[in-house]
């Protein structure tokens, strides 16, 4: 086999794992998208802020320390314990949880039956507000996230690569637990939404808030049951992507790889997160393998969007979008 | 953080204190955004000497020092809302940190008469102090990185690296370009093949980068990288199975927060320094006693003897004994920013001086003149030891082929020159 | 009391379409434009100039650009930082290519060949509609972006990639480079939005501007009663790229005078231009002012309180500004999510009626 194709399978390959950590970010966007509508800006800050608060909880810090030590004049900055990191991945759902609530109760309920780009304004605030909060309660330094997650090159299979191809393959360890984790991840959510009472009463509220709410549906529970879900999606991506960079500031910036999946896989489309994050990986990956290097490199972050764009030229509403029907 | 909100409110009430100083020292800091984790302990570093030279010295010559902390968060804007709340102050150097900010200060502060000092980044032909009267980027700049990593390797391989692969790995940004330029006038020079991995901003996202790297199997890597690049890179370096030791980051892409999240696996990384490492100086002890013990610390006191907090304690340390030239030059205490940069001109760093400080052998000697404000690029090279937790020199000083780099920055500085009417001479 | 149309009778076509009908809206019209041409100039300095008159006064070109697109026209666009990346190079090119030239001509140049790239990036918008079309759009911000980083015809191939602003005149008074007075930059920067502001005013309210609206309401609607959605939508695009291109070259030549692309034409501006507008109001010139002044005021405010007043260590000040921020745009959303514009709307309604309520 020629060379060039052995490597361009590598870059398909590195590809799709690259969509797969792109598609959990976009996860969370399309479940709250598909409840309420809603275009969650704050979904990357999310990701930051429960990574934030699970590395926090896992090495004891003390939340606020910062600001307790600034007033008072205290010295404090960690409890002292560390907890295993099963527990405190609950211990963030129930933060997650939490703030489901909290943003539900002041800032949703409020804001019920709004045009859309207000609503996606609302969300800005919010991430305005959690970028602050985060960095408040847990400080701005580059944290270590270490939850036992495999990392580094799979031996097993850049061995029977080469056996094959006579060139190992590179495949992260990290990404072959991705890919496990997001395919459970899906299938969980599609039988949660397909076949629960409360699946069905989200997906009640998405296609009509009045119809819903005239059958008994309760709008509060379910948009702080999307808001939690969507808090747990981020809470995975920020573990994924968290292990990789160290905890940091930057990780809130992984939204904008967020998108272009979006557009392509439908913004309301949970298959369609996934079928488009391994589109636009792998056609990033391989646009950098092959075109990259004759125009200077650099060109996946344009490019994802550039393939998105002509992608919905022909299909306007996304792969797996629901198809918008316009009467006057 | 020791600066207690109430204390400081008091004393701000009753107006007193160092307030009325009249060395004025402003500190742009960035201590949130993407490039917290960097500008905390640069800052921390930067303010705790001042503070030291207050605390232990009485100031500067008698004049107590007055450090203005202003916040950037690495924004261009809140730089240069900084840079004009803070000059009416009398302001007498600025370390902006930041290329971007640097770019917009040279004009300002040119036209202002405030000298600015630019440490191992901002614009590198800023080193032609003829053109560039009031910008200052001693010790050593990014040309003089280039230069050092490729001296680095020639003396690895005997001196011949002909028909070796290095790549670089850079952030695609006026940053991460500058040392292209000098990268390939040196491989021409050594016949080495040089190849180019751009990697756009933030750079969380370098799989195609390291793949590439994989399949070309270059022998060496350099790497330009800032905030989050640095930390995928090095991880993805170790995934990849790149010999670390084959590995060099330039000066701002080695610190312990670039290879700690990569863990154990990055030992062997290594990174280029214009000053020296760890804390065992005698200056350490007196900011221990004096700063940090006594509750003055800048930030929360944990990041004395970081990579990052060394730099900054330099860049303090050289501006204090630009003042202290600068004082003896003018025989007054009180100088002005004019006087400042006279100083900075006539600085003169001997391994006296340094040993004198408590600061022996801390970074290169050099004398700064008219013609050239950049110090004689020594620089050394430092490696990751994951089981110490720290970064170690592993070499002495050495010079960068002053041959490559000074038609470049000649030919730099003249185009600016030309471009804005600057009548270039000492 | 003052603020009402009673005893204030037109008599002609003109004067009943005028853009302050009422009189007291005039009066304060004419005071604010007073001030802001013969009184500011005389007292600002740098730091008023830097920090707050001249951010203030190119975002609101800005954001008048984003909201004749996003407002009016209803296609949201995420494009702003490239489009103003965009004006901000093509005013370079033109001040080293052409210096004999008035720094003037070069800026309304820069809008014009900002208004072409910007309607060639909105030819999708034909098809792709709502959320989709703002992330085709993030589409040209990144590639823009990528483009002026990686050819270097685009700065002059300089070693650095960065593009710095010379020293321009105008009457030979300097406006941009270090020389340039505080005042003169800014009178400079006041005339470009003084008059943005008039011609976007009288687009909106013309035969343009309501095909726009039309087409923002509904467009098929708008299409079957004869609007030419390609030529309204397209010309939407052009005439806000020609605005955020003469935002972008100023920002460039008189703010900053230095720019990397990649750091101060970021996603984050456009993220930030359209924060301005939604704030704002959307559909609402006053309310581009609005939006910009909130945003551009807000921070430089609360940082100089925080920090300068009370002495807060500067982190913690920042990190609480941002959660200030943050949480007075979902207040202000939860108040009135309509905007600032419509709270100055509502105002004034009270004070039509005030002080006799009924």
């Amino acid at each position: 086999m020629p060379e060039q194709l052995v490597f361009a399978m590598e870059v398909f390959l590195n590809g799709l794992m690259a969509g797969v950590l792109y598609a959990l970010v976009a996860l969370g966007f399309v479940l709250i998208y598909k409840a309420s509508g809603i275009f969650n800006y704050a979904q990357g800050v999310m990701a930051l802020f429960s990574a934030l608060t699970l590395v926090g909880i896992m090495e004891g810090q003390v939340p606020f320390a910062h600001l307790i030590n600034a007033i008072f004049g205290t010295e404090i900055h960690h409890f002292g314990w560390h907890v295993p990191a099963l527990l405190a991945i609950l211990f963030t759902m129930a933060v997650m949880v939490g703030l489901a609530w909290v943003v539900n109760k002041l800032i949703f309920r409020h804001l019920v039956n709004q045009e859309p780009i207000i609503l996606f304004m609302a969300t800005i605030g919010l991430a305005y507000f959690l970028e602050g909060f985060g960095d408040i309660m847990w400080g701005a330094d580059i944290k270590k996230l270490d939850v036992g997650l495999p990392q580094g090159i799979n031996t097993w299979i850049d061995e029977s690569t080469f056996n094959i191809f006579d060139y190992g393959f590179f495949i992260d360890n990290l990404d072959i637990v991705a890919t496990v984790v997001a395919a459970l991840l899906v299938t969980a959510l599609v039988i949660f939404a397909q076949y629960t009472k409360q699946g069905r009463a989200m997906r009640a509220v998405a296609d009509d808030h009045q119809a819903a709410l005239s059958v008994g549906i309760s709008l509060n529970f379910i948009w702080v049951m999307v808001w939690s879900v969507a808090g747990f999606v981020a809470l995975v991506a920020g573990i994924m992507w968290g292990t990789k960079s160290g905890v940091q500031f930057s990780l809130s910036l992984i939204a904008l790889k967020a998108l272009p999946v979006l557009m392509l896989g439908g913004f309301t489309s949970i298959p369609g997160a996934i079928v488009g994050g391994l589109i636009i990986g792998v056609g990033e990956k391989l646009f950098e393998f092959a075109i990259g290097p004759l125009v200077g490199g650099a060109t996946e972050n344009w490019f994802a969007y550039v393939l998105a764009l002509i992608f919905l030229v022909f299909r306007p509403q996304g792969l797996f979008g629901e198809k918008i029907i316009e009467r006057v | 953080m020791k600066m207690k909100l109430m204390t400081v409110a008091v004393a701000a009430m009753m107006a007193a204190g160092p307030a009325l100083a009249d060395l004025t020292i402003v500190d742009t800091s960035y201590r949130t955004g993407p490039y917290a984790a960097n500008g905390i302990p640069f800052s921390d570093g930067y303010q705790d000497y001042f503070t030291l030279l207050n605390e232990r010295d009485g100031g500067i010559g008698g004049e107590m020092v007055n450090i203005v902390e202003c916040e950037t968060g690495y924004n261009t804007e809140k730089g240069v809302e900084c840079y004009e709340a803070t000059k009416g102050e009398g302001a007498l150097v600025y370390q902006p940190l930041s290329t971007g900010i640097t770019y917009q200060l040279i004009p300002k502060a040119t036209s202002d008469g405030i000298p600015l000092h630019t440490m191992g980044y901002g614009r590198t032909s800023a080193k032609n102090g003829a053109v560039f009267k009031y910008v200052f980027n001693y010790p050593a700049n990014y040309w003089d990185g280039a230069s050092l990593a490729v001296t680095h390797i020639l003396d690895q391989n005997g001196g011949d690296v002909n028909g070796k692969k290095i790549a670089l790995v850079y952030h695609n940004s006026a940053y991460g370009k500058e040392p292209i330029r000098t990268l390939e006038e040196l491989a021409k020079k050594h016949g080495f093949e040089l190849s180019l991995l751009p990697v756009d901003h933030p750079g969380q996202e370098q799989k195609s980068q390291w793949l590439q790297i994989r399949r070309e199997k270059p022998d060496y890597v350099l790497m330009w990288g800032w905030g989050v690049m640095n930390q995928v890179a090095i991880q993805e370096a170790v995934n990849i199975r790149f010999p670390m030791e084959n590995f060099i980051g330039i000066w701002w892409s080695g610190s312990e927060n670039d290879v700690k999240a990569a863990g154990d696996k990055a030992n062997g990384y290594k990174a280029l320094t214009f000053h020296n490492l760890g804390s065992d100086y005698p200056v350490y002890a007196d900011i221990q006693k004096h700063v940090v013990d006594a509750g003055k610390a800048a930030g929360a006191g944990d990041q004395v003897g970081t990579v990052l907090y060394n730099r900054g304690m330099y860049a303090a340390m050289l501006a204090a004994e630009a003042i202290k030239t600068a004082q003896e030059m003018h025989g007054t205490a009180a100088i002005t920013s004019a006087q400042m940069r006279d100083g900075m001109e006539n600085l003169e760093m001997t391994e006296a001086k340094m040993a004198g400080i408590g600061l022996p052998g801390f970074g290169p000697e050099f004398k700064v003149s008219c013609e050239n404000h950049g110090g004689n690029g020594f620089g050394a090279v430092s490696q990751w030891d994951a089981a110490a937790g720290e970064f170690k020199l592993i070499t002495e000083y050495f010079q960068s082929d002053q041959d490559v780099i000074m038609p470049l920055v000649e030919e730099d500085s003249s185009a600016f020159a030309a471009e804005n009417g600057i009548e270039a001479g000492c | 009391m003052f603020y009402r149309e009673a005893g204030d009778f037109k008599t002609s076509y003109t004067e009943d379409n005028q853009t302050f009908p009422i009189k007291f809206d005039r009066y304060r019209y004419y005071a604010v434009l007073l001030v802001a041409f013969a009184v500011v100039p005389f007292i600002i300095n740098d730091y008023w100039v830097n920090a707050v008159f001249l951010p203030f006064l190119i975002y609101a070109i800005a954001a008048i650009g984003l909201n004749i697109l996003v407002g009016y026209c209803g296609q949201v666009s995420l494009g702003t930082g490239g489009f103003m990346a965009v004006g901000a190079y093509a005013c370079y090119k033109l001040m080293t290519g052409f210096p004999e030239i008035n720094i003037f001509f070069h800026i309304i140049l820069s809008g014009g060949i900002t208004a072409a790239v910007c309607v060639a990036f909105g030819l999708p918008s034909l098809r792709i509609k709502g959320f989709y079309l703002a992330v085709a759009t993030l589409a040209a911000q990144f590639f823009l972006v990528w483009l002026f980083n990686k050819v270097s015809w685009f700065y002059n191939y300089s070693a650095s990639g960065q593009i710095n602003a010379p020293e321009r005149t105008v009457f030979g008074v300097p406006v941009t480079g270090a020389e340039a007075a505080p005042w003169a930059a800014y009178l400079f920067c006041l005339v470009f939005t003084f008059i943005s502001a008039i011609i976007a005013r009288n687009t909106t309210r013309g035969m343009a501007g309501r095909k726009w609206m039309a087409i923002r309401d509904m467009d098929i609607a708008a299409e079957i009663i004869g609007v030419n959605p390609l030529k309204a939508k397209l010309s939407a695009f052009a005439v806000s790229g020609f605005f955020v291109g003469i935002a972008g070259a100023l920002f460039f030549s008189v703010y900053l005078g230095a720019v990397e692309v990649g750091e101060v034409f970021g996603i984050t501006k456009s993220f930030l231009v359209l924060f301005m507008i939604i704030i704002g109001g959307l559909g609402s010139i006053f309310g581009s002012f609005a939006g910009a002044a909130f945003l551009v005021l807000l921070p430089v405010l609360l940082k100089n309180l925080l920090v300068g007043t009370l002495g807060w260590p500067t982190d913690l000040a920042a990190h609480l500004e941002f959660m200030i921020v943050g949480a007075l745009i979902v207040v202000f959303l939860v108040a009135e999510p309509h905007g600032l514009a419509q709270l100055w709307r509502v105002a004034k309604e009270k004070l039509r009626l005030w002080p006799f309520p009924h």
